[in-house]
């Protein structure tokens, strides 16, 4: 083997190893967090935990009424960002081509309101949703105020994913005396679907983990609610409360981060899981 | 000025001893059209006759393909296009702004180079288009799809597996799906954009029979490369040629005149395969 050669195999070799460790170490970083929560939350995570209401600030009891705010508060966020945002997409893909001057401030403004932080959503639904409209700290300020933060990951990953359609099955269904509508709900909308499923699970999964945007909203509340105008307490909101001001309460906040985990892991299976036989048989050849 | 000749002799192959009707189905007068100020084609007189094979010949970028799209107003989705001059079917004025266009193109049908099925179950491919006209029984779908599928020789080919996706199906059975889907709206004329180009030979071949098959029944207006092609299938030839960067109608006759007894010295080399 001559040198060069030699050099050449030993640079490969190195280069092999760095991008391994690279890997290892992010899936090291993951894991730890992983087997960390694991580890202190499963002892405390039984039956009981799921259903009880807390006591004694959250030391104690389990986190029912925690678990019903927060499915609620993201029930509300969905219902109202989902239509909202499929209809943006639909008139920023459809009804305005690229050049479009409102599709590209439309899009600007998406692009600035996806980076603002999440505190300033919160105040921003505290000032609008709670005083101006009178909602309150309610679990509708904290959906609503969700959907106006999950609302420019759903509209640019479905605007994609209308894009990504290809445009000879708009020619092809205009040739055929289809009408627009029809064309959308038949033929583009099952299409986009996928870049939806892709913004829906990046939405929730940024909605689920919110913390900062709910305490000025949907409240501190640990009862369980019962109406959309009552406060509740989100799951990011109590694992906060109970690491940071109840002393003793680091046990359930490990449990409640587990579960959390749980839910996440389990909605974007499920929105894998849809996207895989529900929806995409209906696309691609089976 | 070009004026077809008025008796054919179409003695040619099989395909083309039935007459067709020589009575225009469409005519286009002086039509012109331009992708925002430059221009593609202009001053196009054509006559399409009602029940025969027109084929329109001529190298790339010709307009030859945009001259199509005018005819179902289908150029009405493309941003930027302008389309004078006057197109007549019938009693009818295509250009007319107020004209339904989805009714037009019930009525001229269009078949892509590529064959692009939706992605669909076969089945549903034809009952979509059916189901948008407002035939919503399902029997008289089913019916409907048995016989149009009989109709372009893909019944028995797929006729257990209605249900699977029409992407599963071969590049040429794909273009015959795309066909009958055309064919099922009972429309009056087809457009066909070189529709045999994407195919291997074989395939080719079984869509060129069941094009030549249509004649008669359906007006057709079919793009070609394939002089060969054309020579085989057409009763009537357009010669389409670039000049001084805008397309122009050069000739248009019979397929005998074109091939054989060409006027313009242009047609004569192409045809003999000296241009383009």
């Amino acid at each position: 083997m001559s040198e060069s050669s030699f050099s050449t195999a030993s640079n490969r070799q190195f280069s092999t190893w760095l991008v391994w460790a690279i890997a290892l170490f992010v899936t090291t970083i993951f894991l730890w967090i992983l087997s960390d929560i694991i580890w202190h939350g499963a002892r405390q995570l039984n039956w009981e935990f799921l259903t009880t209401a807390p006591r004694s600030a959250g030391r104690k009891g389990g986190i029912a009424p925690i678990i019903v705010s927060t499915a609620l508060i993201l029930g509300v966020c969905m219902a109202v960002s989902v239509p909202v945002g499929v209809g943006t997409a639909v008139l920023l893909a459809e009804f305005t081509d690229t050049e479009n001057q409102f599709g590209r401030l439309v899009r600007r403004s998406l692009d600035v309101l996806a980076g603002v932080p999440s505190i300033v959503f919160g105040l921003f639904g505290n000032a609008f949703f709670c005083k101006t409209l009178g909602l309150g700290f309610s679990i509708l300020s904290g959906g609503l105020t969700l959907a106006c933060m999950v609302l420019p990951i759903l509209i640019r990953s479905t605007e994609e994913g209308f894009r990504a359609v290809p445009s000879h099955y708009r020619l092809s269904a205009a040739a055929l005396g289809i009408s627009r509508t029809t064309t959308l709900w038949q033929l583009l909308l099952p299409a986009a679907v996928p870049g939806l499923v892709v913004g829906l699970v990046l939405g929730v999964g940024r909605a689920i983990a919110e913390t900062a945007a709910l305490i000025f909203t949907s409240g501190y509340v640990d009862r369980m609610p019962e109406s959309l105008l009552d406060s509740g307490r989100a799951l990011s909101i109590h694992i906060f409360d109970l690491s940071m001001n109840v002393s003793g309460g680091d046990a359930n906040a490990y449990a409640s981060a587990l579960v959390l985990l749980v839910l996440l892991l389990l909605i974007n299976g499920t929105a894998a899981w849809m996207a895989e036989h529900w929806l995409h048989r209906r696309i691609t050849p089976s | 000025m070009i004026t077809p000749e008025p008796h054919l002799n179409l003695q040619l192959t099989n395909a083309q001893s039935v007459p067709c009707n020589p009575q225009p189905f469409i005519q286009t007068e002086n039509l012109s059209l331009h992708y925002g100020k430059k221009p593609v084609f202009t001053e196009i007189t054509l006559p399409i006759h009602q029940g025969c094979i027109t084929a329109l010949v001529g190298p790339s970028g010709c307009g030859k393909t945009s001259f199509l799209s005018c005819l179902n107003r289908l150029t009405d989705l493309i941003p930027g296009c302008r389309v004078s001059g006057q197109i007549r079917l019938g009693s009818l004025d295509v250009m007319d702004a107020k004209l339904n266009t989805l009714l037009l193109r019930r009525r001229i049908g269009m078949i892509f180079q590529k064959p692009n099925p939706f992605p669909l179950s076969i089945w549903k491919n034809l009952a979509l288009p059916l189901r948008e006209h407002g035939i919503r029984n399902r029997e008289q779908i089913d019916q409907m799809v048995e016989t149009t599928l009989q109709d372009v020789g893909l019944w028995d080919e797929v006729k257990d597996r209605l249900d699977t996706s029409a992407l599963s199906l071969s590049g040429g059975q794909q273009q015959r799906l795309c066909i009958a889907r055309a064919l099922v709206l009972k429309p009056e004329a087809l457009l066909l954009d070189e529709p045999c180009s994407a195919l291997d030979p074989i395939s080719s071949g079984v869509v060129e029979d069941l094009i030549a098959s249509l004649r008669v029944r359906y007006t057709l207006l079919i793009v070609t490369h394939n002089l060969a092609q054309a020579r085989r299938i057409a009763d009537y030839t357009a010669l389409f040629w670039v000049q001084e960067g805008v397309g122009r109608l050069i000739e248009y006759g019979s397929v005998r005149q074109i091939f054989e007894s060409p006027q313009e010295g242009l047609t004569a080399a192409y045809v003999n395969g000296m241009r383009g």
